[in-house]
């Protein structure tokens, strides 16, 4: 009898523990100030990251282009693992993949269909060229697995400063092109007519969208780059559709995710990304549910009854 | 000398290789002057538009805009397409494509908000009630009114209307059609008017280009719009009735002229 309590008692705590364990392994924030300290340059690859990623899923929305970050995502990871099993830079290589996926599809499928079929054919090669190389690659299986879902690794100085020298770029050429891309985006007949440049412009807007898929890769990994290259943008135009507003909270909410996701997930044992992707999905539900009680109460704010 | 004519063709043609679209074309569109360009597709009529716009050289003759060649992304050239439909999400408001006409082309960010510009454009239209509403949100008839205040944006010469009725109903259609027609009345604007429909347009129209198979016609509508003519434009019988004060022409290209036709 006595040995038979004392048994369910062992079992009791034991599955307290394993209970405590889970959440332990999600949320521990022992020796916190220590470890931010350590993480200090993933903070600030974070925060840049979330720049980048909301000003261009603000195009990346107009342009219908959701499809094709996550396929320019899955080349972008077998640059980084075939970078990874040849010994040469880890960043490098996913820029390389990235960039030749996206001018691919730029160059290969200037039709909406005839790009997504392209995206679906180029997608599942490049997820299965990174597995190969993957599998091939000794190392430790952490690198590997960091690869498609995030991680933060001890970002050096000198791997901030690639990131921070390709977001620039990314961003100063969004900013030179911002009008011209956003008149081809929307108005592609009418900014035709006006002489903009449009076949140009996707192109370069491809490669700029090539550069910063690539860098979210290293820090969201390879899966879940939508989480902070569409989401954000995607929540900000629930809520507004001014041409200020919505880059500038598209901004917001992706640092917000990015830097957010960091901070939650350095208490845990678990990748960074569940972190980066609940954040801006719960943003995007909030910013919906805004949306719609806005729309309901005559977002349209029209002056008086239209005339036509 | 006269100031130069909005636009003025001297004996141009187009061929895509051995295939002549159209030649010879001698036209001259005063200011102010309303030009209604008809023909079943495939005639060229796009081609006439790409080549006002300089996004297509001429193979043969000249094309000038206010005495200078056509060239691309030329101030001196509104134009407004066929409606389309926009994603409701698309964060675009009806002042936002208004700007775009005015300085859309230009690179950089932009910092100046045209403001003032914009609101005298919408209100010229009557587009003012619905200046910030999402462009998605619009109804056909009110997106083509954008259109025109967007097209007006850097105060053209010559306003290149594309088929900017199709998908609209007949109400629609005329609003459009007067409201084009009192712009080129209050800013000596010429107009050329594409479509494949001539009766919303009639009312307006100084003088019709109708471009055909077998050649061309340039004149005054009751003039070019006879059955001896199109006969001989289209080498086939095709008849011209008239009932109403409206236009049916029957036989020749049989899918072009019917009222509500889709295109493409």
């Amino acid at each position: 009898m006595i040995a038979q309590l004392a048994a369910s008692t062992v079992a009791t705590s034991t599955l307290t523990a394993s209970g405590d364990d889970w959440w332990n392994r999600m949320f521990n924030f022992d020796d916190y100030g220590e470890l931010l300290s350590l993480v200090h340059n993933s903070i600030i690859a974070g925060a840049v990251l979330g720049l980048v990623g909301g000003l261009i899923g603000v195009f990346v929305m107009q342009r219908d282009l959701a499809f094709a970050v996550h396929g320019i995502s899955e080349l972008s990871f077998a640059g980084a693992a075939a970078a990874l099993l040849f010994g040469i830079d880890v960043v490098l290589g996913s820029v390389l993949g990235s960039v030749l996926a996206a001018l691919l599809i730029g160059v290969l499928g200037t039709r909406a269909r005839d790009r997504n079929s392209i995206i679906g054919v180029l997608m599942p090669f490049g997820l299965g060229l990174g597995v190969l190389f993957l599998s091939l690659y000794p190392g430790r299986a952490a690198n590997k697995f960091g690869l498609l879902t995030g991680q933060i690794v001890a970002v050096d100085d000198a791997r901030l400063g690639v990131l921070i020298a390709i977001s620039a770029v990314v961003i100063a050429g969004l900013l030179v092109i911002w009008r011209p891309l956003t008149f081809a985006s929307v108005d592609p007949d009418v900014a035709a007519a006006r002489g903009v440049p449009t076949r140009a412009l996707s192109f370069v807007f491809m490669l700029l969208l090539g550069l910063a898929v690539a860098m979210a890769v290293q820090v969201v990994g390879a899966l879940l780059v939508l989480s902070l290259l569409i989401t954000p943008a995607a929540a900000a135009t629930q809520i507004s559709a001014s041409r200020l507003m919505v880059p500038l909270l598209s901004v917001v909410f992706a640092v917000t995710s990015a830097v957010g996701g960091i901070l939650l997930a350095l208490g845990g044992n678990v990748p960074i990304s569940p972190y980066v992707t609940t954040i801006s999905f719960v943003i995007y539900v909030v910013c919906r549910l805004v949306g719609r009680r806005r729309s309901k109460r005559g977002w349209t704010r029209r002056a008086t009854p239209a005339a036509a | 000398m006269s100031t130069p004519a909005p636009l003025a063709l001297t004996g141009a043609g187009l061929a895509y290789g051995e295939r002549s679209v159209w030649s010879g074309l001698d036209l001259t569109v005063g200011v102010g002057e309303f030009l209604t360009v008809l023909g079943p597709n495939g005639s060229g009529k796009t081609s006439l538009l790409r080549a006002i716009l300089g996004l297509q050289p001429l193979t043969a003759g000249r094309l000038e805009i206010l005495g200078r060649p056509a060239r691309r992304g030329s101030k001196a050239v509104g134009y407004i397409p066929q409606q389309r439909l926009i994603d409701p999400a698309t964060p675009v408001r009806a002042r936002d494509l208004v700007r775009m006409g005015i300085d859309g082309d230009r690179w950089g960010p932009g910092a100046r908000s045209h403001r003032a510009r914009v609101d005298e454009l919408l209100a010229a239209v009557g587009a003012t009630p619905y200046a910030d509403v999402p462009l998605g949100l619009l109804s056909g008839g009110e997106q083509q009114r954008v259109r025109i205040a967007q097209a007006l944006g850097t105060s053209p010469a010559l306003l290149l209307c594309d088929e900017p009725l199709l998908s609209l109903d007949l109400r629609h259609q005329h609003e459009v059609t007067a409201l084009i027609h009192q712009t080129r009345e209050a800013t000596g604007t010429a107009i050329v008017f594409v479509t494949h429909e001539i009766n919303p347009v009639l009312p307006w129209t100084d003088r019709v280009l109708y471009l055909a198979p077998a050649g061309h016609a340039i004149g005054a509508p009751d003039g070019v719009l006879t059955s001896a003519n199109l006969t001989e434009l289209y080498g086939t019988p095709v008849e011209v009735l008239r009932s109403q004060g409206r236009v049916l022409i029957v036989g020749g290209d049989e899918h072009t002229h019917h009222v509500d036709e889709a295109h493409e």
